[in-house]
């Protein structure tokens, strides 16, 4: 079953067309990447996923819901959620209370918010940090951090803007457990990524972008060899080496 | 995580609460009118002070038109008290509503069309200065005189009284009200949101905050407050004018209580309006012979305190009160029984 659909989605910057007549289907329950060199539009495609941006053209369905032209709040309450590029947390509050916050999306209740939020932050193994302030958390505890908050409204699906980003291997490795595990509960990941080893041994399925296109989609191991995205993401030099 | 030997986590405040509430009711018969006026000031701009804080310490919106509200509930009650004969109190509620009707369509227009940080706090400062130009140009406001309302009969239900002494409980219990909903608002789920909303409100929306519903109810609830305010402040000078009602001066007097005490948080803008009412009243009676002179020690303790203490007087307070405790739970120790205290460790 498709859970998200999109399709013809535009979006223009000025004169600048960053998201051309895309097309993109996500099955439930599964892992997908979202691919593309700088600027391909990556970002921008999340952002009209999740409201911050309105497409010029084109449709989104959600669990055979559109949801083009709901604000960001009503669609987390439908059940996306995601994470920033940059790590937005909110800096006076502690771990604990960050998370609540993100809990409260399903409950109005104090007791229920954070007896959600302690399970999520014992899932992430950030229980030990609860009362921590946010300064003093390391970059890998942050991003985590960031997943927490946005897993604490219980999301069907969770889009993911770079979360290894910026981490070192054993981070990576340990980033890498936690999205499976996140994935096993039911929970449906699309994930932009620049890692490579990480994408190709999470995703069951990738789609590449650039300038706003889409040119390829498939399986991890086919797409990575597909001519075009060696040429759009890794240059022609890399192709023509291969070649050789 | 702090570690308090003994299971009594809240003694220490509620002793220190009843202690406070008993001291403030009793406190006065003894003292003259001249203290009595300034102790009336000082819970006024703490109510004033803690329920501006809402909006612009709790929600973290750039919020410069609290005198605007001040003003509407002045004079609101005062107009339908001098033409209507209507009680004012019910004249504070009707010009609680209006305030609060007025402050949420102010910020639904900002927020609507985008104004956010320094353009909101323009907008919102310049406001008041509207209302104050038209009051002052309009006869049936009664203009640069104001309305002086008319002394009719001592009785709680004319709100007029005789003596201070009435007035000082009811500013005093609107001060603990203030306090009181600001104390419900923080241990629930809009208290969370609306530090969300101050911290960062890209983040609070993907967290499924529907920022611009919390922020206007932040300020229908401050606004309503204020303008509550500003009813008793008039009936406590039996004047209203376009200066001491809509100037904006009250406004810096509002806000600069919570930043002194610490804004956002619960007691802050109290104990802000415990120190500089007093000092700002005190000073000008001792300095009064030197015209300004008592501006310019305001202006070096603000300084002062915002150099050595920029989140504010409270925050050097709550380390008082944990210090304070952990001594306290020390000596009561003592008292209880050995093998339970074991227990508790």
């Amino acid at each position: 079953m498709s859970l998200l659909n999109i399709s013809n989605l535009r979006k223009k910057f000025g004169g600048l067309t960053a998201v051309d007549n895309v097309d993109l289907t996500i099955t439930e329950g599964g892992i997908v990447g979202l691919i593309g060199p700088n600027g391909a539009g990556k970002t921008t495609i999340f952002n009209l996923i999740s409201g911050y941006l309105h497409p010029d053209a084109g449709e989104i369905f959600f669990r055979d819901e559109n949801i083009v032209g709901l604000k960001s709040n009503q669609i987390c309450k439908k059940g996306i959620g995601r994470t920033f590029q940059i790590v937005k947390p909110f800096s006076g509050l502690t771990v604990l209370k960050n998370v609540m916050i993100g809990a409260f999306n399903r409950t109005d209740q104090l007791d229920l918010s954070e007896e959600r939020s302690l399970q999520v932050l014992e899932f992430l193994g950030l229980l030990e940090k609860k009362d921590y302030p946010i300064g003093s958390l390391t970059i890998a505890e942050r991003k985590r951090l960031e997943l927490a908050r946005s897993l604490a409204t219980q999301p069907h699906l969770l889009l993911l803007d770079e979360v290894a980003a910026g981490l070192n291997p054993k981070e990576t490795e340990d980033l890498i457990a936690i999205l499976r595990r996140i994935n096993k509960e039911g929970i449906t990941l699309f994930m932009i990524e620049h890692v490579m080893k990480t994408i190709a041994s999470l995703a069951n399925k990738i789609v590449v972008i650039n300038y706003g296109v889409k040119i390829s989609e498939g399986r991890p191991s086919e797409v990575l060899k597909d001519p075009n995205v060696v040429k759009a993401y890794l240059g022609e030099a890399y192709q023509i080496a291969e070649d050789k | 995580m702090k570690h308090h030997g003994v299971n009594h986590p809240n003694l220490l405040r509620n002793y220190v609460l009843i202690f406070l509430i008993g001291l403030f009711l009793v406190l006065p018969f003894f003292l003259n009118p001249y203290f009595l006026h300034i102790m009336i000031m000082t819970f006024l701009f703490a109510y004033l002070s803690r329920s501006w804080d809402l909006i612009g310490g709790y929600a973290g919106q750039f919020f410069l038109g609290p005198v605007a509200m001040f003003g509407i509930g002045g004079y609101t009650s005062t107009l339908l008290y001098v033409h209507f004969n209507l009680y004012p109190w019910i004249g504070m509620v009707i010009g609680g509503i209006l305030g609060m009707a007025i402050g949420i369509s102010l910020c639904y227009l900002s927020f609507r069309f985008g104004l956010t940080g320094i353009y909101f706090g323009l907008a919102t400062l310049t406001f008041p200065e509207i209302l104050r130009i038209v009051v002052l140009s309009l006869e049936i406001f009664g203009g640069v005189n104001g309305v002086l309302i008319p002394l009719r009969k001592s009785s709680l239900l004319h709100f007029q009284f005789d003596g201070k002494i009435p007035y000082y409980y009811i500013s005093f219990f609107m001060m603990l009200l203030s306090i009181y909903i600001m104390y419900r608002i923080e241990k629930s789920k809009s208290g969370y949101y609306y530090i969300a909303i101050r911290e960062d409100e890209e983040a609070a929306e993907s967290l499924g905050i529907d920022t611009f519903k919390y922020k206007l109810i932040a300020t229908g609830i401050g606004c309503f407050l204020l303008s509550i305010g500003g009813t008793f402040h008039a009936q406590y000078l039996m004047f209203v004018s376009p200066d001491s009602s809509f100037g904006i001066a009250v406004t810096l007097e509002i806000i600069i209580r919570s930043i002194v005490g610490g804004v956002g948080t619960l007691l802050g803008p109290v104990i802000g309006s415990f120190i500089l009412t007093p000092l700002s009243d005190i000073s000008r009676g001792i300095l009064g012979g030197y015209r300004g002179v008592h501006l310019m020690l305001f202006g070096v303790i603000i300084i002062l305190i915002i150099l050595f203490l920029p989140q504010g007087v409270g925050k050097w307070f709550e380390k008082l009160y944990d210090n304070l405790r952990t001594l306290f739970e020390e000596k009561i120790s003592f008292l209880v029984k050995k093998d339970e205290f074991i227990k508790y460790k």
